[in-house]
């Protein structure tokens, strides 16, 4: 049975001129991370990765003190916390904000607690006009998609596709040079910082001990989102906080050399409340809104709550043979290879799309390059024996079940293992050295082998069986 | 009188590649080892802990302790079988405190080939004579699990006639995964063929790993591709002369 997860897999991998882009694209940030965590650049990257793991560690486990710290540093600015349960809040609380101050448009800057909650969607349906002011986000908006990577959310779009898109959603002269690109969606953008009405942004950090939300980008949009309109707004899940403004100098080391291979992104913005009586730009309004939506979940499970230590650098998919194969929009939610195919089965459920935590090799490049050090194979291996759990529960799937009790049997059973090594090395068509092209009758894992791979011809002894003769 | 080691010599190996399992044999008594084969072994319980039927694992797990159990030293002429032994029976065994405890007595004297002969063997040198340019593949499993990098390429550093060359992303999955290849088989396969490319720009006439089963998928991948590469365990690198 052919699920949406399968189909967008054979179509992505059908596609050769995609392959390519992925390849690319994904190939250019791994070569770029690996040059700035060269032992000579960046002498103490291991520790920084066991420091943000012990950070993350201790912030997630005392989450209820932090929490309520930044939100008490944040007040003390002249900020306001609004807890959110899950989506529908959000979006509450950002129409009826708007409704009060008479807003129209909203402008944003790149965020995938947005993406995750929908809001553009949610507040289009109300009639409310919100722009992405990111390059990338503007480009998948306009073509309405969802990111295709966390961090390069238009990796996807040759330049071709971009001169197109920017033609036909407007009208502007064909343009395929880049740089040329950008300055059109410039044009578009500057208009719509001055005239919005709201600003919209995410978080990359939460600073417990100053209340302060920080953000790291290299376009300068999230700056302009932040400080042109007269309310700014920041959509952070809980996770995001860290205890002190000190453990910056963790992260912000460790963020912009595993997204992207920079030392430090272009613009790395402190913000802690609105514009204040001396100072001369800055919005009236600050919100933070700090968001559940299925975090709190993920949290009671003393195993798995290492999720909730990521930063959204995206090194884990570009480093994922899996990602690099199959893209970003074969993933069921928004966020995409090794770290969404743990958090998407944890926020929605191992129902949702129950092939996700088997679709990995489990080779472990992702653990091996996660600047916190989550264990993603480990939770892969755990969300896979929920889903066999589930599975039994409702009883399917039940032929692998049976098989794998078979299995289990038979490898408990020496002899027994041993006669159907035999069988099975007699019915097989090929006695000869060569590889094996195909068989005369095939279905299930034999078949699925053979359409890619050659299989290996039986060999006329086992081991075991060589052992005794010798 | 000579040390014994026991040999796990792994299912797929047992079934599909005994001559892997000769050659380590060969190498082994070579270097003056005694060579135990248990023969009530069979698998590790990998192929259902990593489909997600943690039960049927652990039945099989069992087994492996009730085999293993008492010796000395446990050579694997695989990295992946080595680190599920070595890392996940732990897991698997956490609410059993009898096995869990066995477990972990066994964690630290079962070994990857490379990593006996580097480690307990003490030897580098084996005394191998192949004729061949190489490349060698590093499986993930040895690699990131168990630190196997630089073992098998000091070993074959000293076979006579070898030349070794490097593969531009030498540390990049064949795709196999166990259950992964077959249930995303084209995917599986789309690696493959991936890794047999950066495979082929090395101008080697020979791959060579420390586990079966990514060669396994690299010579599936190779022989459909009519690309005449042909892959070697490392132990019959080793067992060449």
């Amino acid at each position: 049975m052919s699920t949406l997860f399968d189909e967008k897999i054979h179509e992505t991998l059908a596609d050769p001129k995609l392959q390519l882009a992925i390849y690319k694209a994904t190939g250019r940030l791994v070569e770029e991370r690996r040059k700035a965590i060269e032992p000579d650049i960046c002498p103490d990257y291991q520790e920084l990765r066991t420091q943000a793991n012990a950070v993350k560690r201790h912030t997630i486990e005392h989450l209820d003190y932090y929490l309520e710290e930044f939100a008490r540093n944040l007040e003390a600015h002249g900020g306001k916390a609004i807890f959110c349960r899950d989506a529908e809040e959000v979006s509450d609380f950002v129409l009826s904000l708007a409704k009060e101050r008479g807003a129209e448009l909203i402008v944003k800057s790149k965020s995938m607690t947005t993406e995750e909650i929908d809001l553009n969607e949610r507040l289009e349906h109300h009639h409310l006009e919100s722009v992405e002011t990111d390059l990338g986000e503007y480009i998948i908006q306009l073509a309405h998609e969802r990111p295709y990577h966390i961090v390069a959310p238009a990796l996807h779009k040759t330049r071709e596709q971009v001169a197109d898109l920017l033609t036909d959603k407007l009208g502007v002269p064909r343009e395929t040079v880049i740089e040329k690109q950008t300055m059109i969606a410039r044009a578009v953008l500057r208009e719509k910082f001055l005239a919005a009405d709201i600003g919209i942004s995410g978080a990359n950090f939460l600073v417990a001990d100053s209340g302060a939300v920080v953000l790291v980008e290299n376009e300068g949009n999230a700056r302009l989102t932040t400080s042109a309109p007269k309310i700014h707004i920041a959509v952070a899940g809980i996770e995001k906080l860290i205890p002190r403004a000190q453990d910056l100098a963790v992260f912000l080391k460790l963020l912009g050399r595993s997204a992207t291979g920079q030392w430090l992104t272009v613009y790395t913005s402190f913000l802690s409340g609105p514009r204040r009586k001396n100072e001369i730009d800055g919005p009236e309004e600050f919100y933070v809104v700090l968001l559940d939506n299925g975090r709190t979940k993920v949290l009671a499970d003393r195993e798995k709550r290492q999720s909730l230590y990521c930063i959204r650098c995206g090194a884990c998919l570009n480093h994922c043979p899996v990602y690099r194969k199959i893209g970003g929009h074969s993933f069921p939610w928004v966020y995409s290879g090794p770290i969404g195919a743990i958090l998407t089965p944890q926020f929605l459920g191992v129902r949702h799309e129950p092939g996700l935590p088997f679709a990995s090799s489990l080779c472990g490049a992702c653990a091996e390059v996660c600047p916190v050090k989550i264990d993603i194979p480990q939770i892969l291996l755990d969300l896979r024996s929920e889903v066999k759990k589930a599975e039994t529960r409702e009883g399917t799937n039940r032929l692998e079940r049976l098989a794998f009790r078979v299995w289990a049997w038979v490898m408990r059973h020496p002899r027994i293992y041993e006669i159907a090594g035999m069988a099975a090395a007699a019915l097989a068509p090929s006695r000869d050295s060569g590889w094996v092209r195909s068989v005369p009758v095939s279905a299930g894992p034999l078949r699925a082998w053979l359409s890619q791979r050659d299989l290996p011809p039986a060999a006329p002894k086992s081991f075991r069986q060589m052992w005794r003769d010798r | 009188m000579a040390a014994r080691v026991s040999l796990f010599v792994t299912c797929i190996v047992d079934q599909l590649f005994p001559k892997v399992g000769m050659a380590v044999v060969d190498v082994l008594e070579r270097l003056g080892y005694q060579v135990h084969f248990p023969e009530q072994q069979t698998c590790c319980g990998q192929p259902a802990f990593n489909s997600g039927y943690r039960e049927e694992a652990r039945q099989v797990a069992r087994h492996f302790l009730n085999v293993f159990g008492d010796a000395d030293y446990i050579v694997v002429p695989s990295g992946s079988c080595t680190s599920m032994i070595a890392h996940h029976f732990s897991d698997i065994f956490k609410k059993e405190p009898e096995n869990l405890e066995r477990a972990r007595a066994i964690e630290s004297r079962v070994f990857e080939f490379s990593r006996f002969l580097l480690d307990v063997a003490k030897v580098e040198d084996v005394g191998a004579r192949l004729e061949q340019v190489v490349t060698y593949h590093d499986s993930c499993h040895a690699l990131r699990a168990l630190g196997v990098k630089d073992g098998p390429r000091r070993l074959l550093g000293h076979v006579r006639g070898l030349e070794l060359r490097e593969i531009d992303a030498a540390e990049e999955c064949c795709g196999f995964g166990g259950t992964f290849s077959v249930k995303f088989a084209e995917v599986s396969g789309g690696m493959a063929r991936t890794k047999i490319d950066s495979i082929v720009r090395t101008g080697a006439s020979t791959v060579v790993a420390v586990d079966s089963s990514c060669l396994m998928q690299l010579q599936g991948a190779l022989s459909r591709a009519g690309v005449p590469v042909r892959t070697m365990h490392l132990a019959e690198v080793l067992a060449s002369r």
